[in-house]
């Protein structure tokens, strides 16, 4: 049943709605009349949320893809399911990261205020729509320049309550980051401030489609669910992700000058001290700037994709003195880093 | 005057990012002025380019107080600037959204750590600033409520508004924000507009700056001057008590009022017409007698958006003024 949760008219003969579908039990029926009865109420409730940056589309994958898959066992859903796949609908449509006329991050007005200004009050509106649900999984894919596994971020005030949750998304990397100020505008913030537990996934690159991620991503949500007791049906077993809270343990790879960045190995890749990552280059006299090397052993989880580069740009980022190796359930010895 | 590059950083593509800062005087770091810190504050830009003549002349007529220094950056973003976009070139963040900066980090937090590591050594600090709505503002003072913020240093500009208010989590990391924390005095100044030059507001600016630094002892006062704008007893209001006027239909918005005029209770300030038809869609009327602050400024306007805010009562009685 799909719903505009919040609305507004524009100029020009058009309305920019912000929508979800609900996915409810088939003894709850799909029609309209079932939509807010006082049976739902009692059920529990996970909401998927995406497209709050317009130009991170890896998300809207995974609410085609898990809908998909419940509807092929919709006799296992036992809960409700809530897909947003487009909180900045006119971004998507126009491939602005942020809110298009107003140059603003919508992941930075958050939780809105009803007499605010437009997009603060449909944040507002969004805020209390997702609001009442047991868990909230809000879908990034980093940004247009960076390629990121897929990964969780937590902030480390909300450590306790969520990493359970999230251990069981499917995810290879979950990284518990300390609190920043800026970040109390984000949605995930909002919510958790909220009571609802809210886990923000980062995976893949801006503007493109990672089907094997979204697809790792759906098994995670769909093993979650189970573990909520939303779910009955098909699941996979999921991986163990790698914990980091030490933020000592990232390496970064910020460009020593403007230059031609020529990536050389994947995101994703084991990585020893000094080996090339890849080679910064001017395109104008053929040299090279410098030979981008590894500072230490570890594990490259993000990696640029954006070619591009000023001095200072992320061009990687490496998690110290660790070897990643794909581990399921039955792995022994899991450890946290 | 001493012309210096604070911040460089090389390009492939394009001539080499330089953050200049111009130097009165010398000696004790007394005051540093920011102006356009966006690619589209030509306003701001405009505002510090008048200052920085002014102080010349200044200096030139032996005005300066020996022993203080005076530094101005017109433009700490001239990337932007030569290309009209509002951020930051290459990935759209924001410089003043950046601070205090990392001098190890991502291209804007090193920009944003080069203008800071000088800035900050500076007993006083003041950014011209634009807003993220689009609009005109009557000229003000703003400030952050920060428990280190100065309302009485505020009004010895002169400007009619001494607005203060609560930051918000994203203030934390901009200029003014940190400024305070790093014990530097700041203030913002709002003139009338961003993307367009209003010279006469300008001027108020450069003359509420020139008597801010005769205030603090940097500048000489001559009887000669002559201000074409007065002195005025700011009004000193609180943002949560302006009075925020919202449309309740989209459409073209042709405003009645300017900012700064005074206006009565139930005076029509705006109308809304259908776009296509031409019919009139909706009216905004001021709910209490009071100043327009800020007024949206674009021919096309939402539904929800925020159009109007109102200082109310100048009486020091209404709601927009607090003791």
């Amino acid at each position: 049943m799909i719903q505009t949760i919040a609305s507004t008219e524009l100029p020009a003969d058009e309305t920019l709605r912000i929508k979800k579908q609900r996915l409810l039990p088939l003894s709850y029926g799909t029609e309209e009349e079932d939509g807010l009865s006082a049976k739902e109420g009692r059920l529990k409730r996970i909401s998927i949320v995406t497209g709050i940056h317009g130009d991170e589309l890896e998300g809207q994958y995974v609410a085609f893809e898990l809908q998909n898959r419940i509807r092929r066992q919709q006799e296992a859903l036992q809960g409700i399911v809530d897909i947003y796949p487009a909180m900045n609908p006119m971004g998507i449509d126009t491939i602005t990261r942020g809110l298009p006329d107003f140059d603003l991050d919508m992941n930075r007005i958050f939780p809105g205020e009803e007499d605010g200004s437009m997009y603060e009050y449909l944040a507002h509106e969004i805020i209390r729509d997702v609001e009442g649900s047991d868990l909230a999984i809000d879908i990034h894919a980093s940004n247009i320049y960076l390629t990121e596994i897929p990964q969780i971020r937590i902030n480390a005030l909300t450590q306790r309550r969520l990493l359970p949750l999230a251990s069981t998304m499917n995810v290879d990397f979950i990284w518990i980051h300390e609190n920043a100020t800026v970040l109390e505008s984000t949605f995930a913030y909002s919510m958790n401030a909220r009571s609802v537990p809210t886990l923000v996934v980062e995976m893949g690159v801006g503007m493109r489609l990672t089907r094997q991620y979204g697809d790792q991503l759906v098994e995670g949500i769909l093993a979650t669910m189970k573990a909520m007791g939303i779910w009955t049906g098909d699941t996979v077993p999921v991986r163990r992700p790698l914990v980091m809270r030490d933020p000592q343990r990232v390496a970064f790879l910020n460009a020593p000058a403007g230059g031609l960045f020529i990536k050389e190995v994947p995101g994703g890749t084991n990585v020893r001290a000094g080996e090339r990552i890849g080679r910064l280059v001017d395109p104008l006299s053929g040299q090279v700037i410098e030979e981008i090397t590894a500072p230490c052993d570890g594990w490259l989880f993000t990696i640029r994709e954006y070619p591009v580069v000023q001095e200072g740009s992320l061009m990687g980022r490496i998690l110290k003195n660790v070897q990643y190796e794909l581990r399921m359930p039955e792995t022994a010895g899991q450890e946290e880093e | 005057m001493q012309r210096e590059d604070i911040f460089t950083m090389k390009s492939i593509y394009r001539d080499s990012f330089r953050i200049r800062a111009y130097r009165f005087g010398g000696g004790e770091k007394s005051i540093c002025i920011v102006g356009a810190m966006r690619g589209n504050e030509h306003q701001q830009l405009f505002t510090a380019s008048r200052l920085i003549r002014r102080l010349a002349q200044l200096e030139e007529e032996g005005r300066l107080t020996p022993g203080k220094e005076i530094m101005v950056i017109p433009c700490g973003n001239p990337y932007s600037m030569n290309i009209g976009k509002r951020f930051w070139t290459i990935d759209n963040t924001d410089i003043n959204r950046m601070f205090p900066g990392y001098d190890q980090g991502e291209t804007t937090q090193r920009i944003a750590a080069g203008i800071f590591q000088e800035a900050m050594e500076y007993r006083y600090g003041i950014q011209f600033a634009s807003f993220y709505m689009r609009g005109t503002f009557a000229p003000h003072v703003r400030m952050m409520e920060t428990g280190f913020e100065d309302v009485d240093m505020a009004r010895k500009f002169g400007l009619p508004y001494v607005l203060i208010r609560r930051p918000r989590p994203f203030d934390t990391t901009t200029l003014n924000y940190n400024w305070q924390i790093w014990n530097t005095s700041a203030f913002s100044i709002y003139t009338t507009g961003t993307d367009q030059v209003d010279s006469a507001s300008a001027r108020q600016a450069v003359e509420a700056i020139v008597r801010f630094l005769v205030e603090i002892g940097l500048v000489r006062e001559n009887d000669q001057d002559k201000d074409t704008f007065p002195p005025m007893d700011s009004a000193v209001v609180y943002d949560e008590n302006l009075l925020t006027l919202r449309t309740d239909r989209a459409g073209f918005f042709n405003s009645f009022v300017k900012p700064g005029e005074a206006v009565e209770e139930g005076q029509l300030l705006a109308q809304i017409t259908d776009p296509y038809e031409g019919t009139l869609r909706s009216r905004i009327v001021a709910p209490a007698a009071g100043q327009v602050l800020f007024m949206h400024q674009e021919s096309l306007i939402y539904a929800d958006s925020s159009v109007f805010k109102l200082v109310a009562g100048l009486d020091g009685e209404s709601a927009g003024l607090r003791e």
